[in-house]
């Protein structure tokens, strides 16, 4: 397709302004993160490494970070084991209900945070009588993070048919085998796609993990939340956020890579 | 085994999707060893069959036998028939040998053998060396090779086709069609071939089902097909036919009943020759096609139809530039194949009568 010099400079021009509009905060919290001034006043009216330093010194930012981690890995586990068993059973077998469990999958994501945390604290203590632990952080993300899995997972059972599987039961493989051997090398990279979005979800969820992480427990953005507005830890959750930027720009860059590599191979 | 055992018996055979019967019946026995090919339109459940013989679809009712076992409620890992499927559904994911020895590998066979064996099965199918590829490197007819060594290096006691050819160019065909013919006598087991290609079944089958509506419309061998057809369907679908109708058999024929005569089994003489046929009909030249070998004739009775006539091409045809003019289309008597006017449910047809039921 040709397009008029004109209609591509201003499209350049969008383009630019849009991206700019992402980047340029990330840019000011980078910069920030060496400032002298404990405000995030603008321009930075001097350059220090001492904040770097203590943020790695710092064991409430430490144990929020492990804490994130956790609870985003259980949960995207959660999500990766349901997620493909919901998947296969809603895209490779036919029963009663099969539409409205499709439906009943899918909706969380929908809900507005807000609600899934009062039900689910509403749930967690007055009826099943459990203490909000790191536990119920992790079920309530993983009511969510499951459906990104679940949709990935499904839009790939969807693309590779059912002439596969079709194919190994033919030569004699068992149910299992033939998950096993085909369908599920077949699902890794959407399975790895889905998973890193769970991962991410469950990584900066705020809302839902405020009603049911009880006083204990301090995910990674709740320590943020609650530190972002002492001045003398503002910096501090800067350099935090630095580091979370870089940390997840790998996970994207692998795969986008994988997408790409998969793309030459088919 | 009893030697008087078909290879595959298929009774009452009907499968429904919603209001549709895609298949509608269906009675057949395929001899062992036996090239067997399932002929029809798209939709006219010859595919289903296939399907339901591998198991991968469960009959609305009726039975599937493999060897005087019925097999109906068994899973398709379960039954002793490989298919070869019209998008070959190589595993994308591994090597040509990978793929080949998967069918050894669940049963268990320790890689070093079947790896042996997958590369002589490659061998069998003149693809040495191309082991280590994946099934994206291939070309349309080295997936089809590989396809037929993997699901042949598992020694089925029939092997399954739907359509193997149906994605590859005109020569490419050609060429598989007679290799498959080879495999199939080198391996003696029963092959099930469903095409939509008339020539393709004429020319591989010992026998053949024509499929129409989920029926088996006619079942015979090639030539029984071919010069005998049962219906106007078969006539119209199994190569070109010159169908005469109920009035027009009478006004040419003197008798009623729908017949057909093959366009090469008539003749074509200019007006004033004559070509010495028992029936002889007038008309007009009304279009000539030369397709190489031999010539088609189109004419315009004046009894009121058109046939299609087909020449060799020799020095004293009619030629392009006597279009228009009158001539005199001619045929035999015994060219002249009388058909049954509608579709016949297959247990009324001499033809179609299953075997009694053999003294087990």
């Amino acid at each position: 397709m040709r397009l008029s010099s004109l209609a591509r400079g201003l499209l350049a021009a969008i383009t630019i302004v849009v991206l700019a509009a992402i980047y340029l905060p990330l840019v000011v919290v980078l910069v920030n993160s060496f400032s002298t001034s404990t405000s995030l006043t603008w321009p930075p009216p001097g350059f220090t490494l001492e904040w770097w330093v203590k943020a790695f010194g710092n064991a409430g930012a430490l144990d929020a970070v492990l804490t994130s981690v956790q609870v985003a890995l259980a949960a995207t586990v959660i999500s990766l084991v349901l997620g493909t068993l919901a998947s296969l059973a809603l895209q490779r077998f036919e029963f009663f209900g099969r539409e409205a469990v499709s439906l009943l999958v899918i909706l969380p994501i929908a809900l507005p945070g807000i609600i899934t945390g009062i039900a689910l604290n509403n749930a967690f203590r007055t009826i099943l009588g459990l203490q909000l632990s790191i536990v119920t952080v992790i079920v309530a993300h993983a009511t969510f993070c499951i459906v990104t899995v679940f949709n990935n997972v499904i839009a790939r059972l969807r693309l590779l048919g059912t002439s596969y599987e079709d194919a190994s039961a033919d030569l004699g493989a068992g149910v299992w085998t033939t998950f096993r051997l085909i369908t599920f090398p077949q699902l890794r990279s959407a399975l790895f796609a889905g998973g890193l979005l769970a991962f991410a979800l469950s990584f900066d969820e705020i809302i839902v993990t405020t009603f049911t992480a009880g006083s204990s427990v301090k995910t990674l953005p709740l320590w943020i939340l609650d530190n972002l507005f002492r001045p003398n830890q503002a910096p501090v959750v800067n350099v935090i956020a630095v580091v979370l930027v870089l940390v997840s720009i790998v996970p994207i860059y692998i795969a986008q890579r994988i997408a790409g590599a998969e793309k030459i191979a088919r | 085994m009893a030697a008087d055992q078909p290879a595959i018996r298929l009774t009452g055979l009907t499968k429904t999707f919603g209001a549709v019967n895609a298949v509608d019946g269906v009675d057949l026995d395929i001899a062992e060893g036996e090239f067997f090919s399932m002929l029809g339109p798209s939709g006219s459940g010859k595919t289903t069959v296939l399907r339901l013989i591998a198991g991968f679809e469960q009959p609305t009712s009726g039975t599937v036998s493999l060897f005087g076992q019925d097999v109906t409620d068994r899973a398709p890992f379960d039954r002793d028939v490989n298919t070869v499927f019209q998008d070959y559904a190589l595993f994308p994911h591994m090597s040509v040998l990978d793929n080949v020895a998967y069918g050894l590998r669940v049963r268990g066979m320790p890689r070093r053998e079947r790896h042996a064996l997958a590369r002589e099965a490659l061998a069998t199918v003149r693809l040495e060396g191309y082991g280590d590829r994946k099934p994206g490197q291939l070309s349309g007819g080295q997936r089809q090779r590989v396809a037929l060594a993997r699901a042949t290096v598992v020694r089925p006691k029939a092997l399954l086709l739907d359509e193997p050819l149906g994605a590859l160019d005109l020569k490419l065909r050609e060429q598989m069609q007679v290799e498959l013919k080879e495999l199939q006598r080198e391996l003696g087991i029963t092959f099930i071939f469903v095409t939509h290609d008339q020539e393709e079944a004429l020319t591989l089958s010992d026998r053949i089902a024509v499929f129409n509506e989920g029926r088996i419309e006619q079942l015979g061998s090639p030539a029984e097909i071919y010069d005998k057809p049962v219906s106007p369907f078969v006539a119209a679908f199994v190569g070109t036919s010159n169908i005469l109708d109920d009035t027009l058999s009478r006004l040419v024929l003197g008798r009623g009943g729908i017949h057909s005569v093959r366009p090469e089994k008539m003749s074509i003489g200019r007006e004033d020759t004559a070509i010495h046929t028992d029936r002889e009909v007038a008309g007009v030249l009304a279009e000539v096609i030369y397709v190489g070998s031999s010539t088609r004739l189109i004419v315009d009775l004046d009894i009121g139809t058109r046939v299609t006539v087909l020449e060799q091409n020799d020095a004293d045809r009619v030629g392009e530039d006597e279009r228009g003019s009158r001539v005199r289309v001619g045929w035999d008597e015994r060219d002249t194949v009388a058909l049954a006017a509608a579709p016949i449910p297959a247990d009324d047809l001499p033809l179609l009568t299953r075997p009694e039921p053999a003294t087990r």
